[in-house]
């Protein structure tokens, strides 16, 4: 009974957290154009997309934005995580503090201020504002989800490295990066999946004429947004869904091809 | 050792974090601090008293606040719940509330408005059941429901990590010395999380209340929160002075919020991630 | 005597501003079982540290080989390190943990193969080439740690408290372990414990430290029958360290009663500080004693009944096989060539005395 009510309770949150999805997913195959009618299955949205020059290229800059923003950003927050385990603790405080500034602040003020930098830099607002901005944000994702395997590090292994007689650069790549992997490879999904998301600093530091989803969607909203739109987001969903359980499969079947061995 | 050479590794993020966190918001302090020819002035802060701007400022901190108490009530049993049911990958949990990030922001709390509409999904099935009709779309309250779905992840993380470290013999041995489960709960569990409540709080508290879109999406256009006037000084009025008067405000609130987290969570347990 | 293969010359070493070596001198000889024993934070990690180059000295020189490698890398040195918690590198098999250091000196695969059976064979964990770290037990990961380091064929081991993860019967088994690899190997072992008896077991010499002072450098026998201050006799095994004077040469006044001794050259009337070990009590009749006490406490440990015996208002600490019940008046006598004089310390500070030998 407690059981039951326990996992309806879940049950509910998780119908909470993915009806809007569901939501948009179905608005896919509607065939009427307004959202609040439904007026019979079509894939016509889908075949539209690929002829909506403005929607694949609002994807291409997301993509790559998200995905230069989210390298920059695991290269630097790495290193700088290097870099501060070897500092006197109040430095180490001051870079972490700062480093938590873009994660505590309001998006809003991230934005308006990266905004304002720009404009007193003079930069040319457009793809390379958004990039700029995007690895100012990202980098905290990286740093905080690197810093905690770091600190689990045994500082033994890569002293014992050079002992054997490796170099400190042999000595990080062999023996310290594959330790800290997991967490590089999980700040570099987030910093991916924020940059993705994103709307409200985009929103401050796109120029005009330049468009992510987000901020393409954005503007639609009053006039309507399109359905191919709609198909987009339900292929992307359906696209990581199937990535994120295959990745989540492979590394315990690993595991247990390793048992197997032992 | 050679803890130098190490230290230079930082150096490129130590002059990027200068150029692109600490100046921006020192601009951000220069223009809320001087008007348009250049002069010191406290105009900007002191215009959040305006009726216009103050009534903005308290509907956007009574809308956070609201949804911060439901995301914390919805969270911490839902946590105790993920942490209790000992799914051995804490990834898969992870995952299942940063999942939905894949799809757009703007389109997930969109499809709140078809399912909230006069004849949306919801309403058919409340009048299904017989129940009367929800009319909550364009109000305050479609607000809340926006940002409690928004920002309800940023809350369940913390809260479920602070609670599956908790040593399983610590909760042991106070049933051990006799406590019963109320007992345990808040002499034990509930003082043992409170960094990631805190983290939670701050997590949902922030973005809820200096949010423009999500009392865009779904306030319909008669609902102005404080974010809205900021976005608006920027995008439209063209005023960055007031704009950016209005977000040291706003950057008090963060303040006195980070201060608040700092003394709770020193060892950084309620991180998200 | 074998020669000297390390020279450790006036080194000096402090962690934001706090003193851990100061002006330490110290040679080990070729194929030496050395300790560096003493309490944590005595500054023996620090100079096992300086050693395998993970600290610069502030001043000083270490010369190895006759060659000044004070500022040389670690992967540099002929010297390899056991490290305290193993530091295996778990992502690795023991295979490839061991081959480590050889695939970096480039040497061929069937050498490596060689190696690796031999190191195996010689930890007596043969056949574990495959299997992962995490699934050995900590007695088999020290092993490994071992192995690892002596395939390379090291001039030195440097081992950093490499049994204080293990339990008690396995780090006895793991002393004679050490004793006969490193008779095996006929290379020069350089340990770093705070545990008094394995430094006793296993070292050719011991090297006695505290708060960055070398306190005295000899053999187990001699360091345990002979310290040198009260801080040795008090770390080394337990001991009465009784304040006495030294009436003359071979006599000492000890709680106001005279005893015979084998020490001259203290001078007469002096105070200084007698050691007598609780072995060398000898317990006997009340009336057959140079002094008479009440048995106060009574534990069997085994091998001897340890006893607390309250005479001439000294709690005296005393091991004999005979045994006492509590209460029982015994009398108490030492042997002249058990009690150790020592001079007392001018002041607190000056316990840790300073040695250049």
């Amino acid at each position: 009974m407690k059981n039951a009510a326990k996992k309806f309770y879940v049950f509910l949150i998780f119908v909470f957290l993915y009806a809007p999805i569901v939501t948009l997913m179905v608005l896919s195959f509607n065939a009427s154009k307004t959202r609040s009618k439904w007026g019979g299955f079509t894939l016509k949205w889908y075949q539209a997309l690929f002829g909506n020059r403005d929607i694949l290229q609002a994807l291409f800059n997301t993509l790559m934005i998200a995905l230069m923003a989210s390298l920059v950003a695991t290269v630097v927050g790495t290193m700088t995580c290097i870099a501060i385990e070897n500092m006197k603790k109040r430095t180490r405080t001051l870079i972490m503090g700062i480093t938590n500034i873009p994660m505590l602040n309001a998006d809003i003020v991230t934005g308006i201020s990266l905004m304002l930098l720009f404009i007193s830099l003079g930069l040319k607002f457009g793809l390379g504002t958004i990039l700029l901005s995007h690895i100012t944000f990202s980098i905290p994702y990286v740093v905080l989800s690197v810093m905690p395997r770091m600190k689990q590090l045994n500082p033994s292994t890569y002293e014992a490295a050079l002992d054997l007689g490796a170099g400190p650069v042999y000595g990080f790549f062999k023996v310290v990066f594959p330790e800290l992997l997991p967490g590089i490879l999980s700040g570099f999904l987030m910093a991916f999946t924020m940059s993705l998301d994103d709307f409200i600093i985009t929103h401050f530091t796109k120029g005009a004429g330049v468009d992510t989803l987000s901020t393409k969607i954005y503007t639609e909203v009053r006039k309507g947004i399109k359905p191919e739109m709609y198909a987009l987001s339900t292929l992307i969903f359906i696209t990581v869904l199937i990535l994120l359980l295959l990745v989540n499969r492979a590394p315990s079947g690993q595991k247990e091809m390793k048992g197997v061995k032992l | 050792m050679n803890k130098t050479k190490y230290k230079l590794l930082g150096t490129p993020y130590f002059i990027w974090s200068a150029i692109f966190i600490v100046v921006p918001l020192g601009m951000v302090f220069y223009y809320g601090l001087t008007d348009r020819s250049g002069t010191f002035t406290l105009e900007n802060l002191i215009s959040v008293t305006t009726p216009e701007h103050s009534k903005a400022l308290g509907l956007a901190l009574l809308l956070s606040f609201a949804a911060t108490l439901i995301c914390l009530l919805l969270a911490y049993p839902l946590s105790m719940i993920l942490n209790g049911m000992k799914v051995n990958q804490h990834s898969f949990i992870v995952l299942i509330f940063i999942l939905p990030m894949w799809m757009n922001f703007l389109l997930r709390t969109m499809a709140w408005q078809t399912l909230l509409e006069k004849t949306g999904v919801i309403n058919s099935i409340l009048s299904f059941l017989g129940l009367p009709p929800l009319a909550i779309i364009n109000t305050p309250y479609a607000i809340i429901l926006g940002m409690v779905y928004n920002f309800l992840p940023f809350m369940v993380l913390p809260i479920y990590n602070s609670l599956s470290k908790i040593d399983p013999n610590v909760i042991h041995a106070a049933r051990d010395l006799g406590a019963g489960g109320l007992q345990v709960f808040f002499k034990i569990t509930l003082p043992l999380t409170v960094p990631g409540i805190i983290s939670g709080i701050t997590m949902v508290f922030i973005p809820a209340l200096t949010t423009f879109v999500i009392s865009n999406l779904l306030g319909g256009s008669k609902v102005l929160l404080i974010g809205n006037v900021v976005e608006q000084e920027f995008t439209q009025a063209s005023n960055w002075h007031l704009g950016s008067g209005l977000s040291i405000v706003l950057m008090l609130f963060i303040l006195v919020n980070m201060v608040i987290t700092a003394v709770f969570d020193r060892e950084g347990e309620g991180s998200v991630l | 005597m074998n020669r000297i293969l390390i020279d450790l010359q006036h080194i000096t070493k402090s962690f934001d501003g706090q003193m851990v070596l100061d002006d330490l001198n110290l040679y080990i000889r070729e194929n030496e079982f050395l300790t560096l024993l003493g309490p944590s934070g005595c500054g023996k990690t620090t100079t096992l540290r300086i050693l395998g180059g993970f600290e610069t000295p502030d001043q000083g020189k270490v010369i190895f080989d006759d060659r000044d490698i004070t500022n040389l890398p670690p992967n540099k040195r002929q010297l390899n390190t056991v490290f305290q918690k193993y530091a295996l590198f778990t992502h690795m098999t023991i295979a490839e943990n061991i081959a480590f250091g050889l695939k970096i000196r480039n040497k061929s695969k069937a050498y490596i193969e060689d190696k690796i059976k031999y190191a195996l064979k010689l930890v007596n964990l043969e056949g574990f080439e495959k299997r992962s770290p995490d699934s050995l037990s900590g007695g088999q990961q020290q092993r490994i740690a071992i192995a690892r380091a002596i395939v390379n064929e090291p001039k030195v081991l440097l081992l950093d408290e490499p049994l204080g993860a293990l339990d008690l019967k396995l780090r006895q088994d793991m002393q004679y372990e050490l004793i006969r690899l490193k008779n095996e190997l006929g290379i020069t072992f350089i340990y770093v414990t705070h545990d008094q008896e394995e430094a006793l077991t296993m070292s050719d010499t011991i090297v006695v430290m505290n708060q960055g002072y070398i306190q005295q450098i000899g053999s187990p026998e001699k360091i345990y029958n002979e310290p040198e201050n009260a801080f040795v006799a008090d770390f080394i095994g337990d001991s009465n360290i009784i304040g006495a004077t030294m009436i003359q040469d071979k006599l000492v006044e000890i709680l106001g009663i005279r005893f015979p001794c084998v020490d001259t050259g203290f001078g007469t009337d002096r105070p200084v500080d007698a050691v007598i070990r609780p072995e060398d009590v000898i317990l006997s009749s009340p009336d057959k004693g140079r002094m008479e006490g009440v048995v106060t406490h009574l534990i069997f440990k085994g091998v001897h009944y340890e006893m607390e015996v309250t005479a001439n208002g000294y709690e005296w600490l005393v091991h004999s096989t005979g045994m006492f019940p509590v209460g029982t008046r015994v009398g108490l006598d030492v042997d002249p060539f058990n009690i150790q004089i020592m001079n007392k310390p001018a002041s607190e500070d000056e316990e840790a005395v300073k040695t250049d030998e």
